[in-house]
């Protein structure tokens, strides 16, 4: 019964002799909240700028509400609410120009809820976008992404450089979003724990290609952080099987790996090392294992 | 209903709110027949994805601690209290294992606690 509202098939893009997306094939659900992960550079405003039309598909082809955002972008642009990083506002205009100016482009432009918003957000009409605070910019541009009631909220890292209480605002608009039936969110960000709260998608991109991609439960259930005890203390990072990362020093070694528990348990004894610990890692765990298993990779060949 | 959510614990969220209901049931600040908020409201006020809380719902209506009636939300279970019987004794054995282990730091015996525990109770319940 699902319904895809994002589509990004074997996408790829090279800027010069870089590239920053490689054969990525992603699907954002409606109803969803889709968390894009990946540090700085690793293609996440690159592929959020096709799904806007800022970039046309060269190689693999972007649908957004089963169009093609460079071909239609009235369609697609009328019925998705963004905010990127540099929350690009006109300096110029005041708080409320920039409504009005806003309130013509949308159709669906609700200015009660506007004005709703631009009350809780403490916003001056009178005031310039300008000598706006860094977290006033913030919430002007999410005042803009949201309140033509969007059909899918597109966040471009809108947690950075911000304060808590900007950042709580931009999750609790993510929720209401999604809370509201059949509305989606797609955003960004490198505070995984924002995005273990809030998403129940989640992909990680390194370096341009897609490496995790699933529902959130299961990838945090899929892993497990196990603390290895050996008989005598290694003096270099044990080589075990199935383990994506392995830290630690002498004796006690904590591992962290997808599945597959139990071959671990028994390469582990092979080397007299036994479990004394087992849990359940965070996101940001998972994904500072991954990224580093990732760039040890790419240093060995 | 007050939940609070750390990021910092390890615990996945979904458990954390199924820990702290089952808490607040077994502390008695919950009671049989109570109304859980609803789902969204939740949500909303924890800031967590509305799925998380669904998934914790059910598994609490799994476990017995509250029941669905359609339309209407969840409730706190009539049969509330043998599992709060047991979460008041997980609560309890907390402080227990704190006490042996600090005894045990002393050098005092299991026995020696064992009677201390009833001199004191015995104490208390002539006051």
């Amino acid at each position: 019964m699902s319904e895809t509202v994002v589509e990004f098939d074997r996408l790829s893009r090279s800027f010069g002799a870089k590239r920053a997306l490689n054969e990525v094939t992603l699907r954002v659900e409606r109803g969803s909240v889709f968390g894009l992960v990946g540090e700085n550079g690793a293609g996440k405003t690159t592929l959020i700028r096709h799904a806007i039309g800022l970039l046309k598909a060269k190689q693999g082809s972007v649908r957004v509400f089963q169009l093609d955002p460079v071909r239609h972008p009235k369609e697609v642009l009328g019925r998705i609410g963004y905010l990127s990083e540099d929350r690009d506002l006109p300096d110029w205009m005041t708080v409320a120009q920039l409504m009005r100016y806003n309130q013509a482009f949308y159709r669906g432009w609700d200015e009660a809820f506007a004005e709703q918003l631009r009350e809780q957000f403490e916003l001056d009409p009178k005031q310039q976008v300008k000598k706006l605070s860094r977290g006033q910019r913030a919430r002007a541009g999410l005042l803009i992404a949201l309140a033509h009631r969007p059909e899918l909220l597109i966040l471009d890292e809108p947690s950075s450089g911000l304060d808590p209480v900007v950042r709580r605002d931009i999750l609790s608009a993510i929720i209401r979003t999604v809370a509201d039936e059949g509305r989606t969110v797609l955003f960004s960000s490198h505070l995984l724990e924002e995005v273990e709260r809030v998403a129940d998608q989640v992909a990680m991109i390194h370096s341009g290609r897609v490496g995790l991609n699933g529902p959130l439960p299961e990838i945090l259930q899929e892993h497990k952080r196990l603390v290895l005890r050996f008989g005598e203390p290694q003096l270099a990072e044990p080589n075990l099987p199935g383990a994506i990362s392995c830290q630690g020093t002498g004796r006690e070694w904590t591992v962290l790996c997808n599945g597959g528990v139990e071959e671990l348990r028994v390469a582990a004894s092979k080397c007299g090392a036994e479990i004394v610990d087992e849990g359940t890692p965070t996101l940001d765990e998972i994904f500072l294992a991954r990224a580093g298993s990732q760039t040890d990779r790419q240093g060995a060949s | 209903m007050q939940i609070r959510i750390s990021n910092s614990d390890g615990v996945p969220i979904y458990r954390q709110i199924v820990n702290q209901v089952k808490y607040l049931v077994a502390a008695g600040r919950l009671s049989s027949g109570d109304r859980l908020l609803p789902v969204r409201t939740l949500a909303e006020q924890l800031v967590v994805n509305p799925n998380t809380v669904s998934r914790a719902y059910r598994e609490l209506e799994s476990a017995g601690v509250i029941t669905a009636r359609q339309g209407s939300g969840a409730f706190v279970s009539d049969n509330g209290s043998p599992l709060a019987l047991r979460e008041k004794r997980k609560l309890l054995q907390q402080r227990v294992d704190m006490l042996l282990a600090e005894a045990d730091s002393l050098g005092v015996d299991v026995t020696t606690v064992v009677k201390l525990l009833r001199d004191r109770s015995r104490k208390f319940n002539s006051e």
